[in-house]
């Protein structure tokens, strides 16, 4: 089964694909332009923000400092409350106690609120496997479903798709040929398309956007009410998070609940936002299932800086500001987790992977994603040391065409000459001999090319300004 | 549950603690931060609340005290033309004087399909947020199960003045020592269901109700009397009017 965390391709080779689609970079400029102006204005109404930043940053530091704590907290405050919580350590595991838990309910069918952990798991493929029909009832999720996609978007899981092209996916799905390309007509044919679904589904599976230790309540976060439908109506609910998804109080969930929606989708709050703990008598799901996963979480823990990735709550802010993930947008990515966050978590989730491993070089370091997090994840910060334990993670990897790489050779080079004042004096006597090479862009130098395609040498000054001071000073 | 599958998530749950044990032996211990100040309250905690209820397309109908409730249900319910509406069992019967052409059902136990067919709900809740315009129901009296409130297309909310609060973190702390007790189901509102998922234009009304009409009153129940002027419900009547 496919993992969705590892790349099918490099980054730079999936990204230059869907530079080349003019269509997907019109959509993503729309829709990014539209959600950071939107944003923009809701979090400039909030006086103290970057207080609220700070405060959630903090209490996310000290949950995963005592993660070990807090997820015992939440499972026996879960318990206590007639649910029942799983553990899984991998994808492997986590889909097949969620599979083992839908047969055991006897449902051929399952209804599904949008979560990015199933897609991390892979569930619906598993799902499938042994007979049971998941119906996304989301509505970027159903687009695509029906278009036998894959999502771009932590929060706009069909960013890449206009309205076109989603009514003539609806056309045909529902079999309605009529249908008009506008936004309401188009939600009001998902509406019709999934009411009946909703009234006769035995069973739901649902994300978490966070989980509360001390009360072992789950927050689903969301706008259509596709949510409180499949946490409200089944009979059986599992609910499948992962162990980054905890707070220690539920005055905690005040702070996140207040940074998450203005983030998100620059509204000052979601339209609905479902907590509930265990199983309520007489209201809602009356067998409750809580999966924890694990899926390379504790790797990223394991690293001091690393670990800060995990603080992230999936707004999708810095996606939206990201000059990279506008014009690539997320599929060139290759993770269920695109843009700024994704080349930051991904390749912590699976540091094993060689085309995950590129990721962090998918960006131009320009900034905007810090500014925009709201929980202050130092992406930039990020993405720098995961280049370096890329570079060593490929060097330690012995391969010979590694170690003689020409950019190793050259910076290894420049690190003893830079060393030595003799050395670098000779140096720059060369760089002088090169001068004709420099200053025009095109010039491929053997070995170099992915640094000299896009970039001009600089040509090299006629005197060193260590000879122009020894020659004023003497 | 099996006993093999017991087996297996005992085993996994031992090893995910383990692993994250192990990675965090070198760490030093973070404390947790202080809890934040309160913001100064804003001087006008109801008109912002209307304001930012409205923001959402919602629709806001004003009574001037709990007796006034009745009357301003009905012209919400005439708005809409009327149609079967369910309320919970414990909902005040002296909120609700039917119109011509409605009809209160009590819902003890509506299946999703019963739901369906009724044109709304009406129902009370347990506070309100004024920074963003949300209202807070738990299941408490005067608000009945989750799905009666989620599947009919019309939601009629009643809210008091006492009940409203600053923002989520004020809402938050008036609602955690009732979390902690027990089980317990709260649905958070902030307008009518609503998708954004086209290129980012907001589309009002897919799955859940497409039109919410909040009633707004001026000061607390009547029988939750006493509470005296100030502006903090902490904690706010937790069951609304009974």
């Amino acid at each position: 089964m496919r993992d969705a965390l590892r790349p099918e391709a490099p980054f730079p080779a999936a990204a230059r694909t869907a530079l080349a689609d003019a269509t997907l970079r019109a959509n993503l400029r729309r829709a990014t332009s539209t959600i950071r102006r939107r944003r923009d204005q809701v979090v400039g109404e909030v006086e103290d923000w970057d207080r609220l930043r700070a405060q959630a940053a903090a209490i996310k530091d000290h949950t995963l400092r005592h993660l070990d704590r807090y997820l015992a907290q939440l499972e026996a405050a879960v318990a206590e409350r007639g649910g029942q919580v799983h553990w899984a350590r991998d994808a492997a595991e986590a889909r097949d106690v969620v599979a083992d838990l839908v047969v055991g309910a006897g449902a051929r069918r399952v209804l599904k609120v949008k979560s990015l952990t199933t897609e991390e798991i892979g569930l619906n493929d598993v799902l499938a496997e042994r007979g049971v029909e998941a119906v996304e009832s989301d509505l970027a999720e159903l687009i695509v479903q029906l278009g036998g996609d894959r999502p771009s978007h932590i929060v706009v899981p069909a960013i890449h798709k206009n309205r076109f092209e989603i009514r003539d996916l609806f056309a045909r799905a529902m079999g309605l040929p009529d249908l008009a390309p506008e936004p309401t007509a188009l939600a009001e044919a998902a509406r019709l398309y999934l009411r009946e679904r909703f009234l006769a589904m035995t069973v739901g599976i649902s994300g978490a956007n966070f989980l509360v230790a001390d009360t072992g309540a789950v927050a689903v976060v969301e706008s259509e009410g596709n949510g409180r439908m499949c946490l409200t109506l089944p009979h059986t609910l599992i609910t499948v998070a992962g162990i980054d998804k905890v707070v220690p109080t539920f005055e905690d969930l005040g702070v996140f609940l207040r940074l998450l929606a203005r983030s998100a989708t620059g509204e000052r709050m979601n339209p609905y936002t479902t907590v509930f703990s265990g199983v309520v008598p007489g209201d809602g799901p009356q067998a409750f299932h809580l999966v924890l996963v694990d899926n390379g979480r504790t790797r990223a823990l394991a690293d001091p800086l690393g670990r800060t990735a995990l603080r992230c709550i999936r707004c999708a802010a810095c996606l939206n500001v990201c000059p990279v993930y506008e014009r690539v947008g997320g599929h060139a990515y290759g993770s269920v987790y695109p843009g700024p966050i994704g080349a930051v978590l991904t390749p912590q989730l699976r540091p094993d992977d060689e085309h995950a491993r590129t990721l962090p070089y998918a960006s131009t370091l320009c900034g905007a994603c810090a500014d925009v997090c709201p929980v202050g994840i130092p992406i930039p910060r990020l993405l720098v040391h995961l280049r370096s334990v890329a570079v060593r993670a490929d060097e330690a990897s012995g391969r010979l065409g590694a170690r003689l790489a020409p950019e190793r050779l050259m910076l290894r080079a420049l690190g003893r000459a830079f060393a030595q004042p003799r050395q670098f004096e000779r140096l720059q006597a060369l760089a002088r001999v090169m001068r004709p090479l420099g200053g025009r862009q095109g010039r491929r130098l053997p070995g170099l090319g992915g640094w000299t395609r896009s970039r001009a040498l600089p040509t090299a000054p006629r005197r060193s300004f260590r000879r122009w001071w020894r020659e004023e000073h003497r | 549950m099996s006993v093999d599958a017991k087996g297996r998530s005992g085993k996994a749950r031992d090893e995910v603690l383990a692993r994250i044990r192990a990675a965090l032996s070198a760490a030093a211990p973070v404390p947790p931060p202080p809890p934040l100040p309160p913001p100064p309250a804003p001087p006008d905690l109801l008109e912002r609340f209307a304001r930012r209820v409205a923001d959402y397309r919602a629709r806001v109908t004003r009574a001037a005290g709990e007796v006034e409730v009745a009357r301003a249900i009905a012209a919400c319910l005439g708005r809409e033309g009327g149609g079967r509406y369910a309320v919970p069992p414990s909902l005040p019967s002296s909120w609700l004087k039917a119109p011509a052409g409605t009809e209160f059902v009590v819902d003890r136990g509506l299946g999703p399909s019963d739901l369906a067919r009724l044109a709304g709900s009406v129902t009370g809740c347990a506070l309100a947020v004024a920074e963003t315009g949300t209202i807070v129901l738990d299941g408490g009296p005067g608000q009945g199960r989750r799905a009666m409130t989620l599947v009919p297309d019309h939601l009629v909310c009643v809210v008091f003045e006492r009940q409203i609060v600053a923002d989520m973190p004020q809402a938050a702390a008036a609602l955690a020592d009732a979390m902690r007790t027990g089980p317990r189901a709260l649905t958070w509102i902030s307008g009518p269901s609503a998708t954004s998922d086209i290129e980012l234009n907001r589309v009002e009304g897919v799955h859940g109700p497409r039109r919410l009409d909040v009633v707004l009153v001026a000061g607390g129940p009547e029988d939750a009397g006493g509470r005296g002027e100030g502006r903090a419900p902490q904690p706010p009547p937790p069951s609304g009017p009974d």
